[in-house]
């Protein structure tokens, strides 16, 4: 006869056995999905640089040097310089910064702001959810990057507003999905038993209903983070983002990048290489967590 | 059916009301107006008088209700007034420009169903192999590879391997056919390779979850052939919901195309929405979102027409 022997629940052991879970599933994501590990390492190298830029970042980024202007990249300048003699290399890894902060910010706000009113909607349904998705709608009814530019040129430039201008468009698109699935978890059971049990609208939602969207909210989230660098880059573009001499990798593609850029294509390489990167591996991680969190969200 | 089509029309008008009414407001909000930009150049010299006079000319010393109603009046009328700048009609000059965004969106829309369809297949029937993941990586990378940067390096690859440039001026394909190609090819390109990225996921996604349903089981069952089975009942099912991304996309590219005109130069509706903004012209901003919304919306309705149209279960339900 076996004798089973059960380690005594204490709050020790569950930490680790937690904690262990929590890496073994990291472990397994990345044997199953190698891409997607890839991507999510490119992205936690991104963090670092964008965190210790003051480190890495060989000279200053707004420092100018009219005796190093539109020089090649060599080994003093990795990257070569721009037309105003600062170095790219420099201002890449502080655009990194600015399109973390701005990508973060407005996917985060944007997604999170969106499954608020989409389980408000869901819970409430009737005319609290009508009036809600009409608004949503005509949200919905201008192309992004139009709503998107109204919004800059009513809060004028600059990195929080960017970010402002990149979470409205956000907002309703993160609404629709968050709202789909809230609705089919509205009338799970445990829903009724939270409201037999007497607890509040508010309580119910965000603690009931709130924590069993976050699959599709993580979803979302990755989802929107390459989203939104791609509209910073577009936005700084065109001259109504972040604004000079702010490091931006949109804004190293605005003016002399294109003006020079038959006699010094450094400058329009770089930092469009940057974006690629960044939107690439966040999107491949972004897949990857889809799959892994929820296969039927897959047709999204 | 007749009575569900007539309720959703009837529901885009209040969704077009409150586009109208957000962004007269919203460029109401924006610090600046026409007159005072463009008497910027003058410097401080302008008096008060001159900018209170063009305010009187243009109707911006009425109140904002008042504006606004004639405005949504005149619109509701058919009749979209003169662009605050030019003084030209505002349908006139979104005329001379919607040919240019038009034609960029339809061939764009061409290439990339051309491109994306049968690569979106080909990545579901070979799923989890090395064609599927070139394909993946392939459309991901269109993703992320923003289109005015794709434009930029084209442009500079042109020049450098031979020495030539796109053509500046715009001439309709039927005065001439060849410079027209040369000069929206790689604005389409661009554009284009984007745009299949997103038709090749949803095209992937979609034919993985057909393959998986019993009718293709039994249709394999009764020992049809595979490129029947591909065709006929696969595809067909999963090409619905691609329609959709399609038509959306479509309605986005004809208003939203604002930095890849900007890129390649070209004269069209993004780059007067850009100008318009900038020049505080009320008008000209107003209409032009207003169609956009307009276009999109009905892109939407058709998108759903055609859905229950091609799929009796979505009709009957």
């Amino acid at each position: 006869m076996e004798v089973y022997d059960y380690p005594p629940p204490g709050k020790e052991e569950q930490t680790t056995a937690s904690r262990t879970h929590w890496l073994q599933r990291v472990l397994r994501f990345c044997r199953q999905r190698p891409l997607g590990a890839v991507g999510g390492l490119v992205f936690i190298i991104m963090a670092l640089t964008a965190i210790l830029a003051d480190f890495i970042s060989p000279y200053d980024p707004l420092q100018t040097n009219y005796g190093a202007m539109l020089l090649p990249p060599s080994g003093q300048h990795w990257m070569g310089t721009d037309a105003f003699g600062r170095d790219i290399f420099s201002r890449i890894i502080y655009g990194a910064r600015t399109a973390l902060l701005v990508g973060f910010s407005a996917a985060f706000f944007g997604a999170t702001l969106g499954a608020f009113i989409g389980v408000i909607c869901a819970y409430f349904g009737g005319k609290t959810d009508v009036v809600i998705q009409r608004f949503m709608e005509i949200l919905l009814s201008f192309p992004m990057i139009v709503l998107a530019l109204a919004m800059m040129a009513v809060l004028g430039t600059g990195i929080m507003n960017v970010i402002v201008a990149i979470t409205i468009p956000l907002v309703p698109r993160s609404a629709q999905i968050i709202r789909s699935s809230a609705l089919s978890i509205r009338n799970l059971p445990y829903v009724d038993a939270a409201r037999a049990c007497g607890f509040g609208h508010p309580r119910i939602m965000f603690r009931h209903i709130l924590p069993n969207v976050v699959a599709p909210y993580l979803i979302l989230l990755t989802a929107y983070l390459g989203g939104a660098i791609l509209t910073e880059a577009s936005l700084s573009f065109l001259g109504v983002g972040v604004a000079e001499p702010t490091p931006a990798w949109g804004l190293m593609l605005k003016g002399a990048a294109v003006t020079f850029a038959e006699s010094a294509p450094w400058m329009a390489i770089f930092p469009g290489l940057s974006i690629s990167a960044a939107v690439f591996a966040f999107n491949i991680f972004g897949d990857s967590l889809r799959d892994e969190l929820d296969p039927k969200l897959r047709t999204q | 059916m007749a009575q569900y089509l007539i309720k959703r029309v009837l529901l885009m008008i209040p969704t077009l009301l409150g586009v109208g009414v957000l962004i007269f407001f919203l460029m109401r909000v924006v610090p600046g107006d026409i007159a005072e930009i463009r008497h910027a150049g003058e410097g401080s010299r302008v008096s008060q008088e001159v900018l209170q006079q063009e305010r009187e000319l243009l109707g911006l010393d009425k109140p904002l209700w008042h504006q606004f109603g004639a405005w949504i009046w005149d619109v509701a009328r058919g009749d979209f007034g003169v662009s605050m700048w030019t003084g030209r009609p505002v349908l006139y000059e979104i005329s001379i420009r919607f040919q240019l965004s038009l034609q960029v969106a339809l061939m764009a829309t061409f290439l990339a169903v051309l491109l994306a369809i049968p690569l979106g297949t080909l990545a579901a029937l070979k799923q989890d192999t090395w064609v599927d993941y070139l394909i993946r990586v392939f459309s991901i990378a269109g993703l992320a590879t923003p289109s005015f940067w794709l434009g930029i390096i084209m442009i500079l690859g042109l020049l450098v391997v031979f020495g030539w440039l796109p053509p500046m001026e715009y001439s309709p394909p039927w005065e001439d056919p060849w410079a027209n190609f040369t000069q929206l090819i790689w604005p389409i390109l661009a554009v284009g390779y984007r745009y299949s990225a997103m038709i090749m996921r949803m095209t992937r996604s979609s034919v993985l979850e057909v393959l998986r349903e019993d009718y293709i089981r039994t249709a394999h069952a009764k020992g049809l052939k595979e490129k029947l089975i591909l065709i006929r009942h696969a595809l067909k099912n999963a090409l619905l919901p691609v329609i959709s991304v399609i038509s959306l996309e479509l309605a986005f590219l004809i208003g939203g195309l604002v930095v890849t005109e900007q890129v390649f130069n070209l004269n069209g509706l993004g780059r007067l929405l850009v100008q318009a903004i900038e020049q505080r012209d009320y008008t000209m901003t107003q209409s032009l979102v207003l169609l956009t919304a307009v276009f999109f919306v009905l892109m939407n309705f058709i998108a759903d027409i055609l859905f229950a149209w091609l799929d009796p279960r979505v009709r009957y339900k």
